[in-house]
């Protein structure tokens, strides 16, 4: 789990140098794609409903991939090469994102869609029909009050009907009930295995297949390397490079979506459910070292092992069967819960990153400096 | 095919690329002052100054990274001022800058494979890498999975000049091709760019230091102080000029 919303930012950070910190709240958003694909499929009774997460998976893919290319076309690309400000700007969608999503009914989309058709639609008539480098502000300047007007207009006047201006999801935590297929589990190798973690690795493992196949083979992968590389180079090669910017940005935000998907089937699903996740997962690609995804793999079951072990305790019990000292089982058990965890965690990638500051794997020879 | 040979044909009594009154700034300082050049089809020219005279920057405003506050370029009759760089590569100019610029963690390759993105219509499927490129520069061919960032400075050289021929440029912004690398390679790129001038008929644009390269181009432009001082044909640079502009 943490491995795939690792993946999809070890793309965005690691290849492309953008810290997204909005990257938690595409990870809801495909969460909740999930929840709206479950819904539609629960009228169609059994038989359909139980494949309904196969579904699910390409559309909170293509819901977050949709949301990360607005987020990039609007406002990221203006702000390649300054971290701080990228920062604040993703911190900012972040916010607008999980307030979206508390708040979102149906005058709202509309509201939102007819100002979208009003103020783009229009600069789009503009551009047709006049010279638009002469009138470019000025039409700025008008167009966007008024499209905002109208759609603020009507979003009051829709809100007054109590049907459309109800929420779509609140701000309470929804639930995703996994297929019947996917519950229980099975005890191989001695373990208790529920069937939806083992449905997770194998779709982490599909995608990293997908990812590293897609990175490493296809053109369009090669372009991303390349630009990722060297931007000025491959524009002048004759790549386009804002078109691989926003695929890359939307094929990182669509895992994040996958990921989404994966977070809905362990747990419950609240517009805050990304913030829990975006810390662990920039722990993950930096332990990893940025821009590698072999990194981003073995640190992510390194955590997420570390994690458990500490977390539940296990680790206390294992060392009380062999007798270990009692100060240092008393000092386990203290940290024997998830938040405690945590902090042993971090206390450890902190001290780690002294030993190792480029991470896991960091890149050797040559190029080991570009 | 035959569509694209009849626009060469057309075009090779004219000018392959103009730039007129071109004034190019980095924040305030002002580095090329009202700079006009112009490359004739199928000719090779050579841009000879000393360092810091805006050599580099002149290329660079050429190709689109640099944007210059007034005048025009012109690529064949096609005005090229506003485009950005990827859409004048497609137009089919290729850059081979200073210092190289492979992408490093890519194999050799893929970083040919990456010239081909400059054709008009991309990159179509599998399409393999022509075995002109391994006749100019054999080295190439046995280097092929090696990493860009990991050939010597000779090899990355050739690597960037057979990269630009990839997407079939119709113009060649050659940036000191021989900096820095040991004699029999220059003299190796030396024949190689002739070859190609021959072969291709392609119009070439050249920033270079040695003189021997220089005597080789058809037109010279002398730069001093961002500004074009003396030009002609090369068959008449003169010690003298030579003294004036390049001697350090």
């Amino acid at each position: 789990m943490l491995l795939i919303a690792a993946l999809g930012l070890a793309i965005v950070f690691g290849l492309m140098g953008v810290i997204n910190l909005a990257h938690g709240e595409l990870i809801m958003l495909g969460a909740y794609a999930t929840f709206v694909v479950q819904n539609i499929f629960k009228p169609f009774g059994e038989p359909w409903f139980s494949f309904y997460i196969i579904v699910a998976i390409p559309i909170a893919f293509i819901v977050s991939a949709l949301m990360g290319l607005i987020i990039e076309r609007g406002a990221i690309r203006f702000l390649y090469g300054r971290p701080l400000e990228t920062l604040l700007a993703t911190w900012g969608v972040s916010l607008i994102l999980r307030q979206l999503v508390r708040s979102v009914n149906w005058s709202l989309f509309m509201a939102i869609g007819i100002f979208a058709l009003l103020f783009f639609g229009g600069m789009q008539l503009l551009k047709r029909l006049v010279d638009w480098q002469n009138i470019r502000s000025k039409a700025l300047v008008i167009l966007l009050p008024l499209a905002a007007g109208i759609a603020i207009a009507f979003n009051l006047l829709l809100g007054a009907n109590p049907a459309l201006s109800k929420p779509w999801f609140s701000a309470r935590n929804v639930d995703v009930t996994a297929p019947t297929w996917l519950r229980g589990g099975t005890t191989a190798l001695g373990f208790q295995t529920p069937y939806v973690r083992l449905f997770i690795i194998a779709l982490t493992i599909l995608c990293l297949i997908g990812v590293y196949w897609f990175l490493q083979r296809s053109t369009w992968g090669l372009k991303i390397r390349a630009v990722t590389q060297n931007r000025t180079m491959s524009s002048c090669l004759g790549i386009p490079t804002s078109k691989v910017d926003a695929l890359t940005f939307a094929l990182g935000s669509g895992l994040a979506g996958i990921a989404g998907c994966a977070v809905s089937l362990l747990g419950s699903v609240g517009p805050n459910t990304g913030q829990s996740y975006i810390v662990d997962t920039f722990m993950v690609v930096v332990v990893g070292g940025v821009g590698n995804l072999w990194g981003a793999v073995v640190a992510a079951m390194g955590i997420g092992i570390l994690n458990y072990l500490i977390g539940s305790g296990t680790l206390a019990l294992f060392l009380t069967s062999v007798n270990a000292p009692q100060s240092l089982i008393d000092l386990l058990l203290f940290f024997a819960t998830s938040s405690m965890a945590k902090v042993v965690v971090f206390a450890l990638i902190i001290v780690f990153l002294q030993i190792k500051p480029a991470g896991l794997f960091p890149q050797k020879g040559r190029t080991a400096e570009l | 095919m035959s569509s694209q040979s009849l626009i060469s044909n057309q075009q090779s009594t004219d000018l392959m690329l103009r730039v007129s009154d071109i004034n190019v700034y980095y924040g305030e300082s002002h580095i090329l002052r009202d700079v006009d050049l112009s490359v004739p089809a199928g000719q090779m020219v050579c841009l000879i100054g000393r360092n810091g005279v805006g050599k580099t920057t002149l290329l660079k405003t050429i190709m689109g990274l640099l944007s210059s506050r007034t005048g025009n370029i012109f690529f064949g009759d096609r005005p090229i001022t506003k485009l950005a760089p990827d859409r004048r590569a497609k137009l089919g100019i290729g850059y081979v800058p200073q210092g190289r610029e492979i992408i490093p963690r890519v194999s050799v390759k893929d970083n040919l494979l990456l010239g081909l993105e400059a054709r008009p219509q991309g990159r179509k499927g599998k399409e393999a890498i022509p075995e002109e490129i391994f006749e100019l520069f054999p080295v190439l061919k046995t280097m092929l999975s090696r990493m860009g960032g990991d050939l010597s400075g000779g090899q990355q050289q050739q690597l960037a000049i057979a990269r630009a021929l990839m997407g079939k440029p119709r113009l060649l912004v050659l940036d000191e091709p021989t900096e820095g690398i040991q004699p029999s390679i220059v003299l190796e790129i030396e024949a190689a760019v002739k070859r190609i001038i021959a072969e291709t008929g392609i119009s070439v644009l050249l920033v270079e230091q040695h003189l021997h390269f220089v005597r080789q181009a058809d037109k010279y432009y002398a730069m001093q102080k961002g500004g074009i001082v003396a030009s002609g044909s090369t068959a008449e640079l003169t010690q003298e000029v030579i003294q004036k502009f390049l001697a350090v």
